[in-house]
């Protein structure tokens, strides 16, 4: 099949097989918010925040995973999608803690929506769990987990095959969970932080950023971004620094690298700390 | 996957033994065998213990998060310490609206649970006993004989469900070697032109499933019966495998000879303990005797979750993962179980296209009566019938009757002005209600209706995979605005979750909710 054409909001979209709806959406600069989506991952289709209406279709379908096919007609703002982007939103609001995802302030404006009309004053129906700290590199925040299902996937089959975590339970009390729920030091996690970099509510971070939100000392204004290469072995990683106040806080490799394609190990991501320890020696000496 | 960590819990001896003999020798990598074998340690011990985890892990090659992941999705498997007896006690529907309280053992461990799918026989509980010998035990009302028989239901009470010479006296393996004859395109013929839907809820024509399968040009089909019935107030295939098991065999075959299939499941109802053991010396008689002619039957227990009827859903629990719904498209004619072409059909519909193939014809459909009536159980009645016309049947004087809940807790309210309608899929369309899974639940005016609609939206809430957000907050956030009474609110969530959910389940959620609100009865 050679390339075709899908209509999107009345304008005609050229497309490649195998080619979604939502980058048929990206290419004319439509904002379709997604949430579960990765450029790494295979589609989840699980937040169910990109649906589009699809003629034809009862119900609305997911734009990061539904393939183009010729002759598609497709809306992104109609009354139906405008109304569930702003419902899932809410659902999501409502019941984690969404601080620290990326655009959802932005989208909660956009789609009007109003998670507060959904808070029920019983808070069993909001998941707050204490954060899991049972280890020096990265921190588990379930309470902002919207179970998108990446962590399990970067660290399952699609990445690191070190399946560590998966979905455990059913329904609203399912969570990320190891086996038995077992501390991570007592299980398979290897600490590459492949889950960390995929999680796009914050609720898995870097030990030192976790620090400093809670100390209240996280400031993006005064953070600045730097890509290096990777200074430990001879594969070529890219690592892109996060640095605030001259420190390295957090370690990430562009999604985009061909090596690595956002992935890292447990040296890359998380060892880092001998570059800002004080005694280290900055000339030769012999004692 | 050599490198898979493994835990250091070690099983028991029994739970060893227990484990070992549900799996065949060199299962390793054998992911659709976790199933069974998490029943077979929770069977033996009473749950599923981190030592008996982990032997399951080492032998299939799966990683112990994942295997964990698997157990907990299902109300049947506990991963903590239980108790080798408890009971069931359904808390659903038909035996919530019953004034008789089922009478259970003393000091015994009580656990909650959604339709036991034994509505006829309400109030019921069933109570587990794991062991060497596991058995499961129904505390309810005696058996009810079918009330209104048909083609579908003739032998059901009247021959010995364990025997294959009854069945082949009473005309069984006609059927399927009539259609061997004639060939598969002869099946499909004969079921289209009956106009044969599928009977468990989405009534897909039947033919054109079996015609799809049966052309996909790549070599393994498969065929599922899906047999997970767990619709409140659902028993019909219940009866069905209990008392025609063989019928059930035969149809299988007969979808496995129309789809050019060799290899076919029955996913049974965890709960349905009587219908596994019918079905398993069914198969076992009917392949002896060399009826199945090299078609393999396999019966694959569910493990409490009404999910896995949904039609993708089914394969993921066959194939040893969450029972989480696929995405459609591709569509499971295409790529279904294992990735194969497959053809997913409820036990009615197997066993009607089997009534079509003898020359009866498709003229009558299987009813689930419960609730508020004098003759609960099974009506096979021609189609047409009017929704009046059964409830009178069924012993209910029309005057007592508040409304009748049609299709389960996905369909419907109808009320008494509308008993005229005609039990078909226009009849009811038109009076905004569903034959869904023939459930025909009648609830007189003592039901109160706020309490009924709260059972239904917590049902949903308990049953909700969790995989997408608009059902796994949605029937959350249900349960809570109709308590408090917030329709505006509720209407909303409602259609978020109708139009954005990825699965049947929560596409319905609503339904039965938005239809007491329609028709005014709440």
């Amino acid at each position: 099949m050679s390339t075709f054409s899908i209509l999107i909001d009345g304008t005609d979209v050229d497309m490649e097989p195998g080619q979604t709806i939502l980058t048929g959406c990206d290419s004319q600069g439509l904002d379709t918010p997604t949430l579960c989506y990765g450029d790494t991952l295979t589609p989840k289709n699980a937040c169910r925040v990109c649906v589009v209406e699809l003629e034809g279709s009862r119900v609305l379908v997911p734009a990061c995973s539904r393939k183009a096919e010729p002759g598609m007609v497709v809306h992104t703002e109609s009354a139906r999608v405008q109304h569930s982007r702003k419902m899932v939103l809410e659902l999501l609001g409502s019941s984690v803690d969404m601080s620290q995802t990326d655009h959802f302030g932005e989208w909660t404006n956009r789609y009007d929506a109003q998670p507060e009309r959904l808070v029920d004053a019983d808070s069993r129906t909001r998941i707050n769990e204490e954060p899991k700290l049972d280890n020096d590199l990265y921190g588990r925040d379930y309470s902002k987990c919207i179970l998108c299902y990446k962590c399990v996937d970067a660290c399952g089959q699609q990445w690191q095959n070190s399946f560590a975590i998966s979905v455990a339970g059913r329904g609203f009390l399912s969570r990320i969970s190891t086996e038995f729920d077992a501390p991570l030091t007592d299980s398979a996690c290897v600490y590459c932080g492949n889950c960390v970099a995929v999680c796009p509510t914050g609720a898995l971070t870097p030990m030192t950023e976790y620090h400093m939100r809670k100390t209240g000392t996280f400031a993006p204004e005064r953070q600045t971004e730097t890509t290096t290469v990777c200074p430990y072995c001879g594969v070529g990683c890219n690592l892109t620094l996060h640095v605030q106040d001259n420190e390295i806080f957090k370690v990430t490799s562009p999604t985009d690298h061909s090596v690595t394609h956002g992935n890292l190990c447990i040296k890359g991501r998380f060892g880092f700390s001998h570059v800002s320890i004080n005694r280290r020696g900055n000339l030769p000496s012999v004692e | 996957m050599s490198d898979i960590r493994y835990r250091n819990e070690s099983p028991s001896a029994e739970e060893v033994i227990a484990i070992d003999a549900a799996l065949p020798i060199g299962c390793a990598g054998r992911r659709d065998l976790l199933l069974p074998a998490l029943h077979a340690a929770n069977d033996r011990v009473g749950w599923v213990s981190p030592g008996a985890l982990n032997h399951i892990c080492r032998t299939l090659e799966i990683a112990p998060a994942d295997a964990y992941s698997v157990a907990t999705f299902y109300d049947l498997l506990r991963v903590s310490e239980m108790p080798s007896t408890v009971v069931l006690k359904c808390v659903d529907l038909a035996c919530r609206i019953n004034a008789a309280s089922v009478s259970l053992p003393d000091d015994v461990t009580l656990i909650d649970s959604p339709c036991l799918g034994l509505c006829e026989r309400a109030p019921a509980a069933a109570m587990r006993i794991a062991g060497e010998t596991p058995s499961l035990e129904l505390l309810a009302a005696p058996e009810v004989p079918v009330q209104i028989r048909g083609p579908l239901s003739a032998r059901i009470g009247v021959i010995d469900p364990s025997s294959l010479d009854a069945y082949l006296a009473s005309g069984g393996f006609a059927a399927l070697a009539t259609a061997r004859a004639n060939g598969p395109e002869w099946v499909a013929d004969h079921v289209d032109a009956a106009g044969l839907m599928g009977r468990g809820g989405a009534a897909f024509p039947t033919a054109r499933k079996w015609r799809a399968v049966l052309t996909q040009p790549v070599e393994q089909h498969y065929v599922i019966a899906n047999a997970d019935e767990s619709e409140p107030g659902t028993f019909k295939d219940r009866i069905v495998m209990e008392g025609d098991p063989f019928s059930v065999v035969e149809a299988v075959a007969l979808a496995s000879f129309a789809t050019a299939s060799n290899h076919a499941f029955i996913y049974l109802r965890g709960e349905y303990a009587v219908a596994y053991e019918r079905l398993r010396n069914a198969i076992d008689a009917s392949t002896s005797a060399g009826l199945l002619d090299g078609i393999g039957i396999e019966i694959r227990r569910g493990a409490g979750a009404y999910i896995c009827g949904e039609e993708t859903a089914i394969f993921n629990s066959i194939e040893g993962f969450r029972g989480e719904p696929r995405s459609k498209p591709p569509f499971p004619v295409e790529v279904g179980l294992f990735g194969k072409p497959t053809a997913v059909n409820n036990v009615e519909t197997l066993v009607a296209a089997l009534a079509i193939c003898r020359g009866e014809g498709s003229a009558t459909k299987l009813f689930c009566l419960s609730g508020h009536v004098t003759k609960p159980g099974l009506y096979e009645v021609p189609v047409g019938t009017t929704l009046g016309e059964i409830v009178s049947m069924a012993g209910a004087d029309h005057a007592d009757v508040q409304a009748v809940l049609m299709g389960g807790s996905a369909g419907a309210f109808a009320l008494p002005a509308e008993f005229d309608t005609p039990l078909t899929a226009e009849g009811m369309r038109a009076i905004s209600a569903t034959l869904g899974s023939g459930v025909v639940m009648v609830l007189d005016h003592s039901v109160d209706m706020v309490d009924y609609t709260n059972r239904i939206a917590e049902f949903f809430q308990h049953e909700s995979c969790g995989q997408c957000v608009p059902c796994r907050v949605g029937t959350v956030r249900q349960v809570e605005l109709l308590r408090k009474g917030d329709r505006a609110l509720l209407r909303e969530v409602d259609q978020v979750m109708t139009d954005a959910s990825i699965c049947g389940l929560g596409q319905t959620a609503a339904s039965a909710i938005r239809s007491a609100i329609e028709k005014g009865l709440l």
